[in-house]
């Protein structure tokens, strides 16, 4: 990491003051008494005339000084022996001021104490831009400079940046501020990003996950994100390549989806809430920015959907009858995690009369059936998102969430017969060589993806419809969040 | 004026030349890859035929899933052991 030079420590006493502190102009004149002495350096951080035009006061209008040496409180008295500070104090308290600088009669006639002001190198206006300057946050990213009759929007544009909606100017302070979100350092490496296997690093992700709208505290998350879809297993190519319109789908399970406010409940598949919003669109502008997988360009969708401007959404965990899509996956309900599913659109289920599980679970089963096409079985996976209402006929009659599967694999049993090439006057279908068995529409072994998510109200589900399953094609990933 | 951090991977692609263009195929290896989607195989056995007919030696190779990109192993045997290659895509 580059850290930017801390500036030098002068021997003796130094003070930071500002003329915009009562507290500071309270001690001004003490720190003519103490400047007398020879061993006193001060730095203002607003009016270098401040206390005085004198050789023993410096600018520190740039707060460099300040930001280097934490400074939270002005006035700071700091004791510098051989070029190392060894005492700090803050604020006016006279005997305490009296013990530092070793003279009984300073301050004569001020009162006791005073509390001192907010440095400004610490102020929430300042922060950011001064981390970005003096940070030394490993930000090694090329700058780019727009002219300041270019439209920094349409600039942006114009690079092919964006995902055709308008992207948030990455300058470095906000991803400075994009970084503070994550302990990792900004030149980590977190993916290799396929189609162009390049290297994606905590500052890419930062800058994408600016552009995308993200608050620094979902960065964790897009990392995660970006871990789980640049993995053989997910596959990214390959999603990217396809012709059919799918895309990565991300999931969140976990403490993490309260901390950063992610929606669960209304409207969980669909827009209004940031968190949701922003993450999917983040790694979507990763993959399109640093991996190279354009629309047109390897991203060959005939048709593409919707949810490929980024679709991510959080489990309702606090509300479901049963354990966590991630819990299942065997993790801890304490442990926060992203699952990336290679999927379609979501596609709504309506059944707004059934009151038994069996009869919920048959229809929600005949319209499973169709998903992609009724005439593949056991080759794609697919991911049901349960409502609340729905999974509360689940709760009453006590069913755990294996029994809910089991049974909707058994009803979601296929004769061949009924879907060989030809039948109903139908070419799409399987070999007739297959005729005459039986197989259940989703893989019995963790084909069939549940979530547990949605509004208080409403008699609808969503079944997402998956892509290739398998190590031939996609297979759901799993990460674990952390800072 | 507004400065703004570089959110691609910042790659200067190179560009290479292809190997120069066979004059005939008579006599040379031409490989034939089948990414392994459906009936890929069938147009590639007729493409093979008519090559043997051209006295062609020809080397068939298959991806192990076309979902996927060829391994680097099967790419470097092509490579190396080819002077041509042709390719099924299907869809």
């Amino acid at each position: 990491m580059d850290t930017a030079q801390s500036p030098e420590l002068r021997n003796g006493i130094i003070a930071v003051v500002k003329r915009d502190c009562p507290t500071c102009e309270l001690v001004a004149p003490v720190l003519e008494e103490i400047a007398a002495s020879g061993e006193l350096t001060t730095y203002t951080q607003d009016d270098p005339s401040f206390p005085a035009n004198a050789s023993w006061v410096r600018a520190d209008t740039t707060l460099e000084f300040s930001w280097h040496h934490n400074i939270e409180t002005v006035p700071t008295l700091i004791r510098v022996v051989d070029g190392v500070e060894v005492e700090r104090i803050v604020g006016w308290q006279v005997a305490q001021w009296r013990t530092f600088v070793g003279d009984d009669s300073l301050g004569e006639g001020l009162p006791e104490y005073r509390p001192g002001c907010g440095s400004l190198s610490v102020d929430p206006n300042n922060v950011d831009r001064l981390e970005a300057t003096f940070g030394g946050s490993g930000m090694s990213a090329r700058r780019i400079e727009f002219g300041s009759a270019e439209d920094v929007h349409e600039a942006m544009f114009d690079r092919g940046w964006t995902d055709g909606l308008p992207v948030v100017p990455p300058t470095t302070e906000r991803v400075a501020a994009m970084l503070s979100g994550t302990t990792r350092s900004a030149d980590e490496i977190v993916a290799v990003v396929a189609p162009n296997l390049a290297e994606a690093t905590v500052e890419k992700l930062a800058i994408n996950a600016v552009m995308a709208g993200c608050a620094p505290e979902y960065l964790p998350v897009v990392i995660a994100a970006l871990e789980a879809i640049c993995t053989d297993e997910f596959n990214i190519h390959g999603v990217l390549a396809t012709t059919m319109g799918v895309g990565p789908i991300f999931v969140v399970n976990g403490p993490i989806r309260r901390d950063i406010g992610m929606n669960s409940g209304i409207n969980v598949l669909g827009h209004g809430n940031r968190a949701n919003s922003t993450i999917g669109r983040a790694v979507q502008l990763c993959v399109r920015n640093i991996g190279g997988g354009a629309p047109g360009g390897i991203d060959r969708a005939a048709q593409g959907n919707p949810g490929k401007l980024g679709l991510c959404f959080a489990e309702d965990e606090e509300g479901s009858p049963w354990e966590s899509m991630a819990v299942e996956k065997g993790f801890d309900p304490s442990t926060s995690t992203i699952t990336a599913f290679c999927g379609e659109g979501p596609r709504l289920m309506l059944d707004q009369v059934s009151r038994t599980p069996e009869s919920l679970t048959r229809s929600l089963a005949k319209m499973m059936l169709s998903t992609v096409t009724p005439r593949i079985v056991m080759g794609m996976d697919a991911m049901l998102v349960l409502s609340p209402e729905h999974a509360e006929r689940y709760r009453e009659a006590g069913w755990s969430k294996a029994q809910f599967r089991e049974a909707l694999n058994r009803d979601m049993l296929v004769q061949t017969d009924d879907i060989i090439a030809g039948a109903d006057g139908i070419d799409e279908g399987i070999p007739a060589t297959m005729a005459g068995l039986e197989f259940p529409k989703f893989n019995p072994d963790g084909g069939l993806n549940i979530v547990h998510a949605g509004g208080p109200a409403g008699l609808f589900s969503s079944i997402i419809g998956g892509w290739l399953s398998g190590p031939g094609g996609s297979i759901p990933v799993t990460k674990e969040i952390t800072r | 004026m507004t400065t703004v951090l570089d959110p691609t991977d910042e790659a200067t692609p190179i560009a290479r030349d292809r190997v120069p263009r066979p004059e005939s195929l008579t006599g040379l290896t031409v490989g034939l890859l089948d990414i392994s989607k459906p009936r890929g195989n069938v147009f590639l056995d007729r493409v093979e035929k008519r090559l043997r007919d051209l006295d062609v030696t020809v080397k068939r190779f298959a991806k192990p899933t076309f979902a996927k990109p060829a391994p680097v192993d099967l790419r470097h045997e092509i490579a190396t052991s080819c002077d041509a290659v042709i390719e099924a895509l299907a869809d």
